[in-house]
């Protein structure tokens, strides 16, 4: 058992942790922080992104002990202190681009990467940069509008509601 | 314009904000005071006795509280199958036992053999690691005409075999179908594969049992999409519990398409193990345990012949089906290839005679359910195939001899036991060919061609029958439920209605759709509604939501309570302005006197309902709170017509999707924002199907496609923004609400357009390609290129 | 999961002094191994990350040579090696997603060796040097077969040296589930010849298709293959697709990366 200390959404939080301790686990299970999903068990869902240092990582292919000392920021602390959500997630909402939610914070979480990495994405990179991230309700459509629209981009000539 | 609000109109979903910050409450966010967990030590052979299973070194390792094995639930009931299929001969289904904890064989691939209950997840690992297992593996079936062969080994011994029926549909029409297809102009033949599926909603199964001995309840948190059924399914059959002493909690669940309808062993053992070791007894399913635990879908193998005449009208079908049931009968395993299959096998067209052979079977393979459509992608794939085979055969366009062959006049009594109330399926098609831009085809496949790739174009109809069912038509097709649904509307002395429905969303969007309706009709804000679903404790016996049933038969039963509410405002809102009550009118949330000025708000009616000081209390009881069961009359009939557009890479086989487009008739429209959502999802599922999705077994029944590294799961790259369109309408005509169901269209619609497209594509190149088997992987389209 | 210790050394000469403990592995990015030892297939009793091992980690370029440590994650060498050596930036940006370039690093791939890897295409296909904790490796040297590699237990990939080609493509076809390669192929044209290196598709894992080389070294066009094919026996065949299939792929590939590098 080690102690850890990370900041995560800002405020660093310490815990005792098994070498074992996956960091999805840490944030779940030591945190409560149950925004972020464990889909699958090899590395490829991506409903556990969470961005470490800024960048976008699976937080259950990584342990906790390696986030030691680092900056880890989850959905929860996406939106503002008042709850107003921010452009990403609001964009998600105005174009329907969730359905169950499971894989929703991942897909938030990994959209803002690539924002961060690239302001106005294309449709491909889009679809290229989600890889990672499987969702099973929309088909994606309203993902990548949403995305699109996130980042100021028209999206009114793509088809359907 | 597009309305702002009520029936018809878009609003953000309300879900949405919790489900983006992170505070959705899905049942493996649920931790209870002093918890323990559950491993389940799984069969890795596929068929074999168990000669010994010694946990007494495991039940010593730390941490553990208990281990079960099968032993443990002898005394206890089975896991009930909640369908009774009747076979050719008039004879019940082979229904096997299906224990909690296997007992004395075990006959699939994750068949649970013990349970490990401990402090922690991984000491509860360990220690399965540590029981003594002694199984003497046997002979596997996993081929289903395999399994039907004499001397087969057989999955039940105390079976006769592996057969679980003979199913013949319309038994009587069989000898005419024979004579019709002997005697026709043209039969087109096709033998082909649909083949197992792995539902895969991205949350993983989990189960959370809790007992409080003071009390004697019994609490289950489950991802379920119908918690009563659970409830009664798991009190009744399995258990012994009484629903009263029983609350099934299905809170936030992340996706389902099925799979999350059924009852599964786990959740029994989680709720009976919470009473034995008097703490909480959490199971989280791995994405690895899913694959051979979760019921998978699909897995039929079909010939299929059409018989035309000489001017190319259908004149008979025949299919003959072996459908795979696997090792158990799931819950509704036996009604998904027979009455959710056969019934559909008229399609969108008017062939007069119909039969229907369905041989379902036992293998040594994962139990096989409902998946998103159940039996109706299936009849759609097999009938749309064969229609474009027979086209390319006579040399016909694919669409005009599917509108040749159109019913157009509704209703429309099909010669398989259904009655189409409304449709039109011309307005679909014409609606498809104009939003697909077919004319803009041919220079298409044009550019394709220069780049050296192939490009097709592949076109289907179907039809659905959703909206299930009416309660006494499926019990007499061995329904052993109703399928009804309920809803209980509570107003608020202020105003505000709370309604508890039976229906559960797991990811439709209920809790934004449900209050559009009531919105309307009472003429409020969608905000002055909340829904409450997904807990037996605080809603009305529901069947849950499945087979794109919520609203056409959710909402009618909240419309029907909804209707009842207004009735009795009525009358308190004539006895308030001293007017009779057929006079009352309710229109944007105020009642007034017909002819009149005089007028009373929708929240001076309900805070009299609820402090009756000057109320006919003589007349009408205080209170404004009413319940509705609504049980349907028919089945809804959505249909539609896709189209598919592919470019195939002659040299890798690749296919990439260029263009799809679904143009839906769902009748009346509530929220069209999350009808175009539930399309997406579905054409996803379908392309998934087509293209990229398989479970594989190898001939020892081991599980070849056993995670994301191996069963390929559509990602975003591999598809493209869909066009899908809704505005042909034609309501239905016995629900209130004049719907249809969209939830499953998009899984139907779609894979039979892609393969379609495909061998358009191929034979634009000269090759002799009439079908290849889904999923058309770039090494199966491959080897079809090399012939 | 069994029960671990994980180190986390701050050199190399720590790491491999960490390493010698029994039972005790090499943690690179993780992004093989955690699925791995959630899967229980590895007991490790110690783990030693590799992540903070700042000799370890960087991208440069010198005299024609691209040297990266081996503890640098593909995104690094994405975004880094870019301008020096394309081709090889270019296979890094498409390992896996994003979240698992961030992670995964080059050391750690070719420790590994998974046959359907992408790197070790791109360490054979250059001629690369592999740098470990106590000796240089030439790569032609280096890879021995499917998870097998020259690599003694406790030695440490600290870093690869390639060098860079006059031109070069790697052309990947993705097994449609995993996204790893179904067939990879490096081509990489330096001045004293062609190298080709094959991923994905043999069940020897990587290996250099010399025919195909030899073909090349005398007329560099796609054409120059014509009548050349791999023999299916050594093939893998798997669900996604025939020892025949993969075959094919091999060359359809290599005839793209040709034309790619013109």
């Amino acid at each position: 058992m080690s102690e850890v200390r990370i900041v995560v959404n800002g405020v660093e939080r310490v815990g005792v942790v098994e070498g074992r301790t996956l960091l999805s686990g840490f944030l779940r299970d030591g945190l409560g922080l149950t925004g972020t999903h464990v889909g699958c068990d090899t590395s490829q869902c991506g409903a556990c992104v969470v961005h470490v240092d800024g960048q976008a990582v699976k937080s259950c292919t990584m342990f906790a002990v390696e986030a030691d000392g680092r900056s880890v920021d989850t959905i929860e602390g996406q939106a503002a202190p008042d709850g107003t959500l921010n452009a990403i997630q609001q964009a998600f909402q105005d174009h329907h681009g969730l359905q169950c939610g499971f894989c929703t914070p991942g897909m938030v979480m990994s959209a803002a990467a690539l924002l961060k990495e690239n302001p106005t994405p294309g449709e491909a990179e889009i679809r290229e940069y989600l890889e990672g991230n499987l969702c099973r309700c929309t088909g994606y459509h309203n993902i990548v509008k949403a995305i699109l629209a996130a980042s100021g981009q028209d999206v009114a000539a793509i088809a359907a509601e | 314009m597009p309305k702002d609000h009520g029936i018809g109109a878009s609003p953000k979903r309300r879900e949405d904000v919790r489900f983006l910050s992170g505070t959705g409450n899905y049942t493996d966010d649920i931790n209870l005071n002093g918890q323990a967990y559950v491993h389940f030590l799984r069969s890795d052979v596929a068929h074999g006795r168990i000669d010994r299973v010694d946990t007494a070194a495991a039940a010593a390792m730390p941490g553990v509280v208990r281990i079960f094995t099968g032993a443990d639930f002898e005394g206890v009931g089975g896991l009930p199958c909640g369908w009774q299929v009747t076979d050719r001969h008039g004879q019940p289904m082979a229904e096997p036992g299906h224990p909690v904890l296997a007992q004395g064989k075990v006959r699939h691939v994750g068949d649970p053999i013990a349970a490990v209950v401990a402090d922690t997840y991984e000491q509860a690992r360990d220690a399965a690691e540590a029981i003594e297992l002694d199984i003497e593996e046997l002979p596997a079936v996993v081929d289903m005409k395999a399994a039907l062969r004499d001397g087969a080994p057989k999955v039940h011994d105390d079976l006769a075999g592996n057969l679980c029926y003979d199913w013949g549909f319309v038994e009587e029409n069989r000898e005419a179908v024979d004579k019709a297809i002997k005697e026709a102009a043209h039969v087109t033949t096709l033998e082909l594969v649909n083949q197992r599926m792995v539902a895969n909603p991205m949350e993983p199964r989990v189960a959370v049992g809790d007992y409080n001995r003071a009390t004697g309840d019994h609490t289950l948190y489950t991802t379920s999409q119908n918690p009563h059924v659970i409830r009664l399914l798991m009190g009744a059959f399995v258990l012994g519990i009484p629903e009263h002493k029983l609350r099934v909690v299905a809170p936030d669940v992340g996706g389902g398409f099925g799979t999350k309808i059924f009852h599964y062993a786990e959740e029994a053992f989680c709720t009976f193990a919470a009473k034995a070791v008097n703490r909480p007894v959490k199971w989280t399913s791995s994405r690895s345990e899913a694959f051979m635990s979760d019921a998978h879908g699909r897995d039929h193998v079909t010939k299929i012949e059409l018989a035309l005449d000489a001017e190319n009208n259908f004149v008979a079908l025949r299919t003959d089906t072996h459908a795979n049931m696997g090792a158990y009968l799931s819950t509704f395993a036996p009604s998904v290839p027979t009455w959710l299959h056969g019934t559909l096998m008229a399609g969108n067209y008017k062939t007069p005679l119909i039969y229907v052979n369905v041989k379902a079977v036992f293998t040594n393979t994962v139990p096989v359910d409902a998946y998103r459509g159940a039996g109706r992608p299936e009849a759609t794939f097999q009938l749309e195939r064969v229609i474009d085979k027979a086209a390319r055969e006579l040399g016909v366009d694919p669409v005009a001899l599917r509108r040749q062959n159109f019913i157009t006049e509704f209703p429309y009594a099909t010669p398989v036991a259904v009655e189409y109330d409304t449709g039109d399926y011309n307005a679909t098609m014409d609606k498809l060919i104009e939003i697909g831009d077919f004319a803009g085809f041919a220079a298409r496949r044009a550019a394709s061609e220069a780049k050296g790739k192939l490009r097709g174009l592949g076109v289907n109809c179907y039809i659905e029958a959703c909206g299930i069912a009416p309660s006494n038509l499926v019990g007499q097709l061995g329904a052993r439920a109703g399928l009804y649904e309920s809803a209980t509307v509570r107003v608020n002395a202020t105003g505000g209605l709370v309604v508890m429905t039976g229906s559960h969303s797991h990811g439709q969007g209920h809790e934004t759709a449900f209050p559009q309706v009531i919105a309307e009709m009472i003429g409020i804000d969608e905000s002055m509604v909340e829904i409450v679903h997904g807990d037996t404790a605080n809603t009305p016996m529901g069947m849950g939501t499945y087979g794109s049933r919520s609203l056409a038969v959710g909402g009618s039963a909240m419309v029907r309570a909804t209707e009842k509410i207004i009735n009795k405002a009525k009358r308190i809102a004539a006895h308030l302005m001293e007017a009779s009550e057929s006079d009352i009118e309710l229109k944007d949330g105020q009642f007034s006197v017909a002819g009149t000025d005089k007028s009373v708000a929708w929240g001076d009616v309900t805070l009299a309902a609820y402090v009756p000081h000057n109320y006919p209390l003589e007349d009408i009881e205080p209170g404004l709170e009413e319940t509705a069961f609504y049980d349907p009359s028919n089945f809804t009939y959505p249909s539609g017509a896709y189209a598919c557009e592919v470019e195939v890479d002659p040299e890798t086989g690749r296919v990439t999707i260029e263009r799809m487009t679904a143009a839906d008739d769902f009748g009346n429209i509530v929220n069209p924002m999350i009808v175009s959502g539930q399309v997406h999802g579905g054409l996803a599922q379908g392309i998934g199907q087509a293209l990229l999705e398989g479970c594989v077994y190898d001939e020892n029944g081991q599980l070849l496609s056993a995670s994301y590294m191996d069963y390929a799961m559509p990602r975003a790259d591999d598809l493209p923004f869909y066009t899908v369109d809704h505005s042909c309408v034609t309501p239905c005509t016995h629900n209130p609400l004049g719907v249809k169901g969209c939830g499953e269209a998009g899984a139907i619609g779609s894979p039979p357009s892609v393969v379609n497209a495909v061998v358009d594509a191929l034979q634009s190149a000269g090759r002799d390609v009439t079908h290849i088997d889904m999923p058309l992987s770039p090494a199966r389209v491959w080897a079809a290129l090399q012939g | 999961m069994y029960s671990f210790e994980v180190d986390k050394p701050g050199s190399v000469e720590a790491a491999v002094a960490a390493l010698q403990i029994e039972e005790a592995m090499a943690l690179g990015g993780g992004q093989t191994l955690i699925p791995t030892l959630k899967q229980r297939l590895a007991s490790p009793s110690r783990l030693v990350s590799l992540a903070g091992i700042a000799e370890m980690k960087g991208v440069s370029a010198v005299d024609g040579v691209v040297t990266i440590g081996g503890g640098t994650p593909h995104a690094t060498v994405a975004r880094e090696a870019a301008g020096a050596y394309p081709a090889l930036a270019a296979l890094a940006g498409n390992i896996g997603d994003p979240a698992v370039r961030n992670r995964g690093t080059i050391g750690g791939s070719l420790a590994n060796n998974d046959p359907a890897a992408c790197y070790p295409s791109a360490a054979l296909a250059s001629g690369a040097t592999i740098v470990t904790s106590s000796r240089e490796i030439a790569a032609d040297d280096y890879f021995q077969g499917m998870f097998t590699t020259a690599l003694h237990e406790g030695e440490i990939v600290t870093a690869v040296r390639f060098p860079v080609p006059q031109a070069a493509s790697y052309q990947k076809f993705e097994q449609p589930a995993s996204r790893f390669a179904l067939v990879g192929v490096f081509l990489a044209r330096f001045a004293e010849g062609v190298r080709v290196a094959v991923t994905g598709a043999s069940e020897d894992g990587v290996f250099r298709w010399s025919e195909a080389e030899e073909a090349l070294n005398k007329e560099f066009r796609a054409d120059a293959l014509t009548g050349l094919a791999i023999a299916p026996e050594n093939m893998i065949a798997d669900l996604h697709g025939t020892k025949e299939y993969r075959a094919h792929l091999v060359s359809v590939m290599t005839k793209r990366a040709i034309r790619a590098v013109g």
